[in-house]
């Protein structure tokens, strides 16, 4: 759509601008001040330089927690995107049954998420839980509180228990807005079901998986509730993701500095990765748009 | 304010920020911006190599003190580089 | 421009249209249809099971939670419930959380609106970075923002109010509503603008009176995003409350008492807080296919 030039609507923007300069600008500016300067409480601040980041940066914590990070995100992407897109092709069209399995679908959606963690604690409990009993009685030794494997895979199953329903929805939006033309067009054609995917269902859902990516992507960067109620960052260290930590220092141990030094950092991988998300997801509208 | 701490260095950083967003606004409305496409293979505008700039600067300066390469005012050198071929070539 | 509204699921399927069997057989045999079946069976069993256990615990007493291991309630009751909803300091937590998980779409909704509005139709100086720059506030990780946020709000007074958890909830649900909302007004053809101002109308009249009509689903999908994100966030809301605007979730952390957790009473409060959503699931499910999409299909 050809947009006008006007630059009134700049008055249009101005709330969003105000509200979220004050709940955006204003605490990254305090961060950056903090960053700098050490502090004993009471408000009395002292210069310290650069001393935080390099600190920081010679951290083995701060490294070790995002190389956790990382993993537990690329592993869980792993799973939860071709598990979505399987689900998404699973679904029923049209219908009460549609209507059905969205509801439940979206589900754990709306769990706020220390209740999730909560469900996913009770649940592998060996004693009370489920699975953590069924697993118990099949001779498996499981648990999560002391075992570093069992820690990871509660961890990893309660993230895929709670957002692969957002792939699969993203995925099976994508799927409906296909004509069926184009089902009926491969029918004639006598294309074999990988066909079908590869070249009709996938493209048409490359705009939706890219924002669905995106999503899992960085709301697994900044995971902190879910892991926090289960494992509480351990056994040890085990699943102390980068939020865990940051909320340790800042208001566990109130070490402004590190934790402003540590916050900054944070943010600036955050926004270099959502960029390159950004300028992929654009440039692919802008290919389609032609 | 108190809370917010302000240092001199802080706010002359912010200021300089500032300032160079006002300036590349000025920029864009006396000479409007044409996007090319560069190295990167995206079409980018004056505004995006400031921020591609900007961003990359921050890193530069990160990887500066943690690799501690040398003094740290020399970062901000190699940050005008950077900042030159983004202009020149992205 | 692909026209997603007509494939708005649940809509109604058009008389005489393919129905869901022949699209299926059209794909492949038979089986097909059992297999989907079949997967999507074992799915929802995998995500209902551990809802179900938490029901199940809730509606079990501590004794037999501990003492015996047993896939329904032998010993049915309510008791856990009753605690909770004659409690007033269990009950304020939800009204707390209600609160301002209202507030907060409202706001979110308010100024978006406008926004989204400007995005969708116009082009002006630094729009692309505006979005770009709203986006990451989306994906701003809350945990940097907790501590400067907690000092803000004790400086302008506002600390342990339901306000500041909304204004705080901003961050990441406005820049969302502004995304969703922009999606589902690209859709809206602007030859209807132009024939409304042709016709006299002003703009918020136009806006009021024509515009919102024709994007309500979309602002019913933006309310519901709002709505879930600021409902399940508990970090920020935590961190900036202490008594009189404690959510729910934060209370529900106090049942780790000196004589161990209290089992039955946190699995009925986490069944009481999973409520709310399934209500709000249930009145937008005709969207929700759609809403995921954000409007970009």
């Amino acid at each position: 759509m050809n947009k006008t030039v006007n630059q009134k609507a700049w008055f249009l923007v101005l709330p969003v601008l105000l509200l979220v300069a004050f709940s955006a600008v204003i605490p990254l500016m305090t961060v950056v001040n903090y960053s700098v300067q050490d502090t004993f409480g009471n408000n009395q601040f002292f210069w310290a330089g650069l001393e935080w980041f390099e600190q920081m940066l010679a951290s083995e914590r701060m490294w070790d927690a995002l190389w956790r990070q990382l993993t537990f995100s690329a592993i869980i992407l792993a799973i939860e995107v071709p598990l979505g897109i399987f689900v998404a092709l699973n679904m029923p069209k049209r219908g009460f049954w549609a209507s059905f399995c969205l509801v439940l679908m979206s589900l754990p959606l709306l769990i706020p998420w220390n209740v999730v963690g909560t469900i996913w604690q009770i649940f592998g409990r060996v004693d009370i839980g489920l699975l953590g009993y069924t697993l118990d009685k099949l001779g498996i030794s499981y648990n999560y509180t002391q075992d570093l494997l069992a820690a990871w895979v509660t961890v990893i199953v309660m993230d895929v228990w709670h957002w692969t329903s957002l792939v699969a929805l993203l995925a099976y939006a994508g799927l409906q807005s296909i004509p069926d033309a184009y089902y009926q067009a491969a029918k004639i054609d006598q294309a074999s079901r990988w066909a079908v995917f590869r070249y009709i269902e996938l493209p048409k859902m490359a705009g939706v998986l890219m924002i669905a990516i995106l999503l899992r992507f960085m709301d697994s960067f900044m995971i902190y509730t879910e892991p926090f109620v289960v494992t509480g960052g351990g056994p040890g260290n085990a699943t102390t993701f980068l939020s865990i930590d940051l909320v340790k220092m800042a208001l566990g141990q109130f070490d402004l500095g590190p934790a402003a030094a540590f916050s900054i950092m944070y943010f600036l991988v955050i926004l270099l990765i959502s960029w390159v998300f950004y300028t992929v997801m654009t440039n692919l509208d802008k290919r389609d748009g032609v | 304010m108190a809370w917010m701490a302000w240092t001199t260095p802080t706010a002359i950083f912010f200021l300089v920020i500032a300032a160079l967003l006002i300036t590349f606004t000025i920029l864009a409305i006396k000479f409007p911006e044409t996007p090319r496409v560069g190295i990167l293979r995206i079409e980018t505008t004056r505004g995006d190599r400031l921020f591609i700039t900007l961003l990359g600067s921050a890193f530069i300066n990160l990887i500066w003190l943690g690799l501690e390469v040398g003094p740290q005012p020399y970062a901000l050198l190699a940050c005008l580089v950077y900042a030159a071929a983004v202009f020149r070539w992205v | 421009m692909t026209d997603t509204s007509i494939q708005a699921p649940g809509a109604g399927s058009i008389p005489g249209r393919v129905t869901e069997a022949k699209v299926n057989t059209a794909r492949r045999k038979t089986p097909r249809i059992n297999g989907s079946a079949v997967v999507m069976g074992l799915y929802l069993l995998f995500l209902l099971l551990p809802i179900y256990w938490l029901l199940n615990m809730s509606l079990k007493t501590n004794t037999e939670i501990l003492g015996s291991f047993s896939l329904w309630p032998r010993d049915l009751t309510l008791a856990n419930y009753v605690k909770i909803l004659t409690d007033e300091s269990w009950y304020i937590g939800y009204v707390n959380s209600l609160i301002y998980v209202v507030m907060n779409t409202v706001i979110s909704l308010a100024v978006a609106l406008p926004a989204a509005y400007a995005f969708s139709r116009y082009s002006f100086m630094g729009d692309k970075h505006l979005f770009f720059w709203l986006l990451t506030n989306r994906m701003a990780p809350p945990a940097v923002f907790a501590l400067p946020f907690f000092q803000l709000y004790s400086s302008i007074g506002l600390f342990d109010t339901h306000i500041a958890v909304a204004l705080a909830h901003c961050l990441f649900n406005v820049p969302l509503a502004v995304w969703i909302l922009e999606g589902f007004m690209r859709g809206v053809p602007k030859e209807i603008d132009e024939t409304a101002y042709l016709d006299g109308y002003s703009f918020p009249r136009f806006f009021i009176k024509i515009f919102t009509p024709l994007i309500a689903s979309g602002i019913g999908v933006a309310a519901f995003f709002c709505f879930m994100f600021s409902w399940v966030e508990l970090l920020l809301s935590r961190t900036l409350t202490t008594v009189d605007a404690k959510p729910i979730a934060a209370i529900m952390t106090r049942t780790q008492g000196a004589a161990g957790i209290d089992w039955g009473v946190l699995a009925a409060a986490g069944v009481l807080t999973i409520v709310p959503g399934a209500l709000v699931i249930y009145f937008v499910r005709n969207y929700i296919a759609k809403g995921f999409a954000l409007g970009r299909v």
